[in-house]
């Protein structure tokens, strides 16, 4: 008996197993490997002539001026981007979940950006950044501000990315802190009212601790997203200008364009210790405390 | 509470509720206008696009952007390959993490717990660091622009697996073990017992998996390498940053494109939408 469950488990988990290990596990392990050679492009077809250079890629990578840049960049997109996406995810999670009549319509709407192709959500906003025929700036001359070039400006294309990005991901973050809102028993509300909480103190001091668990997992999952932070200097700025937008993942995948296999590999290992390292953080500082 | 307090509070709390009504109202203003004018300008001839001031209502209505876009740039066949990608994920990803999710749950069997963790912990490396040896093993499989090369490397994640071990979880035991009563094999019982009852979770996989395919970019850019195996946003992202960049009339046709099958998608089943974020989200 234990035996034939045995095996039809296995039987069942086998195409997955197999998928998983070629196709997930294998290259994980392998980048590792190649990490500390010197494999370039060239040498795919004969992996064995590459040799054994110890943490010589690390090396390089981490003083190498470029990758500190765009270090420093992707801290950016985590440390501005990560807060500004919660804070609007939560207050529109908070403001659906006091209606009740529209809130399926309007959460609709907010969660509409996530469904999108980053593709064409590039094209779009693009477009509405334009310097002159742009939405934005002609409705900021419409109030009498003259909008910046502002994807080709050192100083504001690194903020309309993020502000592109947390408009495309709040949704995401809206609809688990509406979950997690909904897990808040009305009583102790109730009971807040009663002893003469006002509505801010209530949000403060009942919902916020409540919601602890759930704004954990919110914090985690964007703060990894954001680490990885790609697709949008990709397909708007290019990176630029002068590497402003240029993230560690677009660094990556620059090294492994030029044929830098190895060399790419250590960095994207570099970022993985990076995503390790503040997931912990955030379990530490936004973990269970009392 | 006196008849007046009591008063002032409804009136309070009427008023209230209607300026939440209209700050959620401008917020979704803001997060719904990029759609809009997209779709408007899209059948706006080039010059009226670069209008300033804008036009919310076209002068004139063309489809000419959409036009060359059939004409010219073969958007028919990227729309195949994109669907014909997604439609394989999807029915991998539904199909094996299912399976799995099942074993997971319900079955005993010596490596669950190492798979379990294996797979869980992947969820924490970054899409980069498999980047790089994921191509240099297609291109030595010989699958570089080939359809194989697009999809086997999504046929199974751990999300699905993830999302249908909870669903699994929470279906009773009786059922199995009543149908083991009847002499049922295990196969037939997860077949024929279990899989039926799991319609809102396999919708939901499906569903998420599809579009994530579907607006994936970075692996078929560089996989997919002419014209007949490129997918929709590795064509429109090859278009935006070529010599038509300038076109926005084509451009944003483009985008439409892209994006309106997903839209209406999500748009017909944003139900399943919501569940899969919250089961995943939550626990």
């Amino acid at each position: 008996m234990r035996r034939r469950q045995a095996i039809a488990a296995w039987v069942l988990a086998l195409p997955f197993v197999v998928l998983f290990a070629v196709f997930t596990a294998w290259p994980v392990i392998s980048s590792l490997f190649m990490s500390f050679t010197d494999l370039r492009s060239t040498d795919i077809q004969t992996p064995f002539a590459t040799n054994f250079v110890g943490f010589d890629n690390y090396v390089n990578v981490l003083g190498d001026p470029l990758f500190g840049k765009v270090a420093f960049n992707t801290l950016l997109y985590v440390v501005v981007g990560v807060p500004l996406t919660m804070v609007l995810a939560l207050a529109a999670a908070v403001g659906l979940n006091s209606i009740a009549w529209l809130r399926g319509f309007f959460r609709v709407g907010y969660y509409l950006p996530v469904v999108t192709s980053i593709v064409a959500v590039a094209v779009v906003w693009r477009f509405l950044l334009q310097p002159e025929s742009g939405l934005i700036n002609q409705v900021l001359g419409f109030i009498g501000i003259d909008g910046p070039d502002w994807l080709n400006s050192t100083t504001f294309a690194l903020p309309s990315l993020i502000v592109m990005a947390a408009w495309r991901n709040l949704g995401t973050l809206m609809v688990i802190f509406l979950a997690g809102l909904q897990t808040v028993p009305r009583e102790m509300h109730e009971a807040a009212e009663v002893d003469g909480a006002g509505r801010w103190q209530r949000f403060r001091y009942v919902t916020i601790p409540m919601l602890r668990p759930t704004l954990l997992f919110g914090a985690v999952i964007t703060g990894i997203g954001y680490l990885q932070f790609f697709e949008e200097p990709f397909v708007m700025t290019q990176g630029g200008p002068l590497d402003s937008t240029r993230s560690v993942a677009f660094y990556i995948y620059d090294q492994f364009g030029f044929g830098n296999y190895s060399f790419a590999a250590a960095a994207s290992y570099v970022l993985f210790i990076a995503v390790v390292a503040l997931t912990a953080a955030q379990f530490r500082l936004l973990g269970e405390r009392r | 509470m006196t008849e007046r307090g009591r008063r002032r509070r409804d009136s309070d709390g009427l008023q209230s509720r209607a300026w939440l009504y209209v700050v959620l109202a401008l917020g979704l203003i803001l997060m719904v206008v990029p759609f809009i004018w997209m779709l408007v300008s899209s059948v706006k001839p080039e010059r009226e696009i670069r209008r300033s001031p804008p036009t919310w209502v076209p002068e004139t209505v063309t489809v000419d952007n959409y036009q060359q876009l059939f004409d010219r740039l073969d958007f028919p066949t990227y729309f195949f390959n994109s669907t014909l990608v997604a439609t394989v994920v999807t029915i991998g990803n539904v199909v094996f993490c299912s399976m799995l999710g099942y074993a997971l749950a319900k079955l005993d069997f010596p490596g669950k717990r190492v798979i379990f963790t294996l797979v869980l912990g992947t969820l924490m490396v970054p899409g980069m660091v498999t980047f790089v040896p994921l191509f240099v093993l297609v291109s030595n499989m010989g699958l570089t622009n080939t359809f194989p090369g697009l999809f086997l490397p999504f046929l199974v994640g751990p999300f699905g697996v993830f999302l249908m071990r909870q669903f699994f979880l929470g279906l009773p035991d009786e059922l199995i073990q009543a149908a083991r009563v009847d002499g049922a094999g295990e196969l037939r019982i997860f077949w024929n017992v279990m899989l039926p009852l799991c319609g809102p979770a396999l919708a939901t996989l499906a569903i998420l998996t599809f579009l994530a395919s579907w607006n994936n970019f970075l692996w078929p850019l560089v996989v997919a390498q002419t014209e007949d195996k490129y997918t929709l946003p590795v064509a429109l992202a090859l278009v935006s940053i070529g010599q038509n960049a300038t076109q926005y009339g084509l451009l944003l046709a483009g985008a439409v494109v892209v994006v309106l099958p997903m839209l209406a998608v999500f748009l017909a089943l944003q139900r399943y939408f919501v569940q899969g974020v919250a089961m995943t989200g939550i626990k």
